[in-house]
């Protein structure tokens, strides 16, 4: 290879082409925000946000990889120190890319850019790209360089060797805890796509047979042939989308598939117990193969059909929800929207994949910002295009799909009406058009994201392939990408909470952590599945959609663990006697704090019965004592679980804002010692080799 | 081999291809099994290695199983 010639003209060129990409960059997003009145192309959006993650990642990540961090591409790596084969192996590093991007891309950057869309284009938008560029993709990077150079260790390790023990319990309780909301949330989304959908129904039911079969091919058959057996996979799959429709057209089958919310809440309760409990060959590794691929190829072929039909996004730059007073979640645009953003702009879910089993493929330090900080962009790309997905549906079908039945009744008339009334005009037959147009007896209050997220990738996808005589069988392709995926992460996730549940416990009662004894293997699994099961049903019978609680629920543990991991962050810079640097994980550390510790607060506090749990509850409490009856509730016992379901609330925003506060109080105790110590403090694994070479140097 | 017109690297397709499979293995926790065998070849020439067979089904336990080895998948 032959060194790169650093001529005056090459420098030239390369600051003439850096100039346009911020010049088109600012010029889209100006584009962005003065349109007024009149609809935006979505390639101005996407324009914009190619331009800053290009910029991003040729500048300010490459500032935290060669200043910041000191990334040495001469040390060795736990892919090389531990080489074995198996777990720890030096990896090419486009294909740990595809790894790690595979394992951070989830529901979580489709869903909530969809909710966020209530605010108009803009608001999204704005926090999506500067989220990402200073605090995910920082985040991940960093978490990643911190995990490399310690043995490919995972979060709570990390958290316990460079903040100490009880930093450490802390950290588990609180990636407990997500995991138990996340879950619950997921499986919410799923219910409210599926409820009285016969035919979304039956394809996502017909996941199943279809897995088991792989499963059996996989390790009986023909083992290990994965190609053939995802080809076979993913052929039944389209063919059970075909047959849906012949199902839900034919009365007599569509009365066998047709469900209530709180029915398939039980049966997701029942099915994440026995699907984690049984051996994971039968039914989880080909599912999650399955969704695996389906989810890569569905990504990119959202990305190809926005490139060619090059939509107008319908809904305004921002809308008067800004206000905070939108159907979609209560609560304003500080702090709610930095909270409902959770995946595309910053997950603290990442911190676990990033100290998972990436640290350890890694072949080389230099490849850690490309793989951490460039997967990272990409997961934010996602969300951009799920936000285009959602704003080129028009606004009165996005709020009729994402308004609770109190808020628009549960008639198109009533819903048109209400709608219309907000500044949205639609007409009934419009609403009843479009549910038609998919393939469903109605898409009014279909709330969770997935649902609306359907319809504009259909309407996306159907302006590139078939047209509108294909809108119904892209829409119920894509319900079921989104369902497939969710549910492997909810069986798989059950399975991850029940041995966190089994470590925990184990640390007091050794006995409960042998997983291949019954009662624990049992006992646990069904705590978790309790866990995330209790929390299912109260959204499924929430009257305001359950969403409306519980996604903001997740957000602030989502933000709380990134908050977490960016403390972590920070105190590893003061260790390394890189303090100077620290501002990288401390600045949107502190904005994490800030906003969790609002939002928490507000949750619980506010005096808006919508936003805050206190107010809620003494709204019926009140009721209750004068004997009257609240909607939903229709009998007394009703109404004091309501009450209950509450003080449950409230109790767990208070524990998320415990959390938050002793993990603020062992960082700064921990920087405290960095900054009196007189050397380097911070724990990495010594590399003699490389120890020797500074030495010598 | 370049591209004699423009410098730029010929594209390889069996590179490219092996790549993206590579990469679709991995994504479903399915290591390399070359490198294993390499691996095991330098380190334990005497030791006995997994078939390819054996090496998938590691592989998937591993990928689920307890302990710190199982993959963190995000939402």
């Amino acid at each position: 290879m032959s060194l790169p010639l650093v001529t005056p003209g090459r420098k030239l060129g390369s600051i003439a082409l850096w100039t346009a990409i911020v010049a088109l960059g600012v010029f889209s997003l100006f584009t962005l925000a003065m349109a007024r009145g009149e609809t935006v192309n979505a390639m101005w959006l996407v324009a914009a946000a190619i331009c800053v993650y290009l910029v991003a990642y040729r500048f300010y990540s490459l500032f935290i990889a060669e200043r910041a961090l000191g990334l040495d591409p001469q040390r060795k790596t736990p892919a090389h120190r531990h080489n074995d084969g198996l777990d720890y192996v030096p990896t090419d590093k486009y294909v740990l890319f595809g790894h790690h991007f595979a394992a951070i891309a989830g529901a979580g950057p489709l869903v909530g850019p969809v909710l966020a869309a209530q605010m108009g284009y803009l608001p999204g938008t704005l926090w999506l790209l500067t989220g990402v560029v200073f605090a995910g993709a920082v985040q991940d990077f960093v978490v990643l360089f911190i995990s490399t150079r310690r043995d490919g260790r995972s979060l709570g390790d990390l958290i316990k060797t460079e903040l100490g023990p009880a930093a450490g319990i802390v950290a588990m309780v609180g990636i407990l805890t997500i995991m138990v909301i996340l879950l619950a949330v997921l499986a919410l989304i799923v219910v409210k796509a599926l409820a009285d959908s016969p035919w979304g129904f039956f394809t996502v039911f017909a996941t199943l047979p279809i897995a088991v079969l792989m499963g059996v091919y996989g390790r009986y058959l023909r083992p290990g042939r994965i190609f053939e057996m995802s080809v076979i996979g993913f052929v039944l799959l389209i063919g059970s989308i075909a047959l849906g429709r012949t199902v839900a057209e034919t009365p007599a089958l569509a009365a066998l598939f047709t469900f209530k919310g709180e029915a398939l809440a039980f049966m997701l309760i029942g099915y994440g117990f026995v699907a984690s409990v049984l051996p994971v060959w039968f039914l989880l590794a080909p599912r999650d193969y399955l969704s695996t691929f389906l989810k890569i190829g569905t990504i990119a072929s959202l990305a190809l059909g926005i490139f060619y039909v090059a939509p107008e996004l319908k809904m305004p730059a921002v809308s008067r929800f800004i206000d905070g007073t939108g159907p979609v979640f209560a609560g304003s645009v500080f702090p709610f929207l930095f909270i409902t953003l959770a995946c595309g702009a910053i997950s603290g879910f990442h911190a676990l994949v990033s100290s998972g089993t990436t640290p350890k493929m890694i072949g080389d330090e230099a490849q850690i910002r490309f793989i951490g900080y460039g997967a990272m962009l990409m997961e934010s790309f996602v969300a951009i295009m799920a936000l285009v997905a959602a704003t080129v549906l028009d606004p009165g079908v996005y709020f009729a799909m994402n308004s609770a039945p109190a808020v628009i009744g549960s008639t198109v008339d009533t819903a048109a009406q209400t709608i219309s009334s907000w500044g949205f005009v639609i007409t009934p037959e419009a609403l009843s058009q479009a549910a038609a147009e998919v393939g469903e007896k109605t898409v009014l209050s279909r709330a969770g994201g997935a649902p609306t997220l359907a319809v504009g990738m259909a309407k996306i996808l159907s302006g590139a392939i078939g047209g509108s005589s294909m809108t119904a069988f892209w829409y119920h392709f894509a319900i079921l990408f989104e369902a497939l995926f969710i549910l492997t992460t909810v069986d798989a996730g059950t399975r991850v909470a029940r041995f966190m549940i089994q470590d925990l416990v184990g640390t007091f009662w050794p006995r409960f952590k042998h997983t291949r004894a019954w009662i624990p293997n049992f006992g646990a699994t069904g705590l978790a599945v309790a866990g995330w099961g209790w929390f299912l049903y109260q959204g499924v019978i929430d009257p305001l959609g359950g969403i409306n609680t519980l996604w903001p629920m997740f957000g602030i543990a989502n933000q709380m663990l990134a908050a977490i991991a960016l403390t972590l962050c920070t105190v590893v810079l003061f260790r390394m006697k890189r303090e100077r640097y620290a501002f990288i994980a401390a600045a949107p550390a502190a904005w994490l704090y800030i906003c969790t510790l609002t939002a928490g607060a507000e949750k619980i506090f506010h005096p808006d019965p919508k936003i805050g749990f206190l107010a809620h509850a003494s709204r019926y409490s009140a009721a209750a004592a004068e004997g009257r009856l609240l909607a939903p509730a229709k009998t007394a016992a009703e109404m004091s679980r309501i009450i209950f379901n509450d003080y449950v609330n409230t109790t767990l925003c208070a524990i998320f804002i415990a959390l938050v506060l002793s993990m603020l109080f062992f960082g700064l105790r921990a920087i405290g010692e960095a900054r009196r110590a007189t050397s380097v403090t911070t724990r990495e694994t010594s590399d003699e080799l490389h120890d020797l070479r500074i030495a010598r140097a | 081999m370049s591209c004699t017109i423009c410098g730029l690297p010929a594209l390889d397709l069996a590179k490219l291809g092996r790549k993206l499979r590579d990469g679709a293995r991995l994504m479903i926790g399915q290591g390399d099994y070359e490198a294993y065998l390499a691996h095991r070849r330098a380190n334990h020439p005497d030791e006995p290695t997994m078939t390819h067979e054996e090496f998938f089904l590691e592989r998937q336990a591993s990928r689920f199983g307890e302990g710190g080895r199982r993959a963190m998948r995000c939402c």
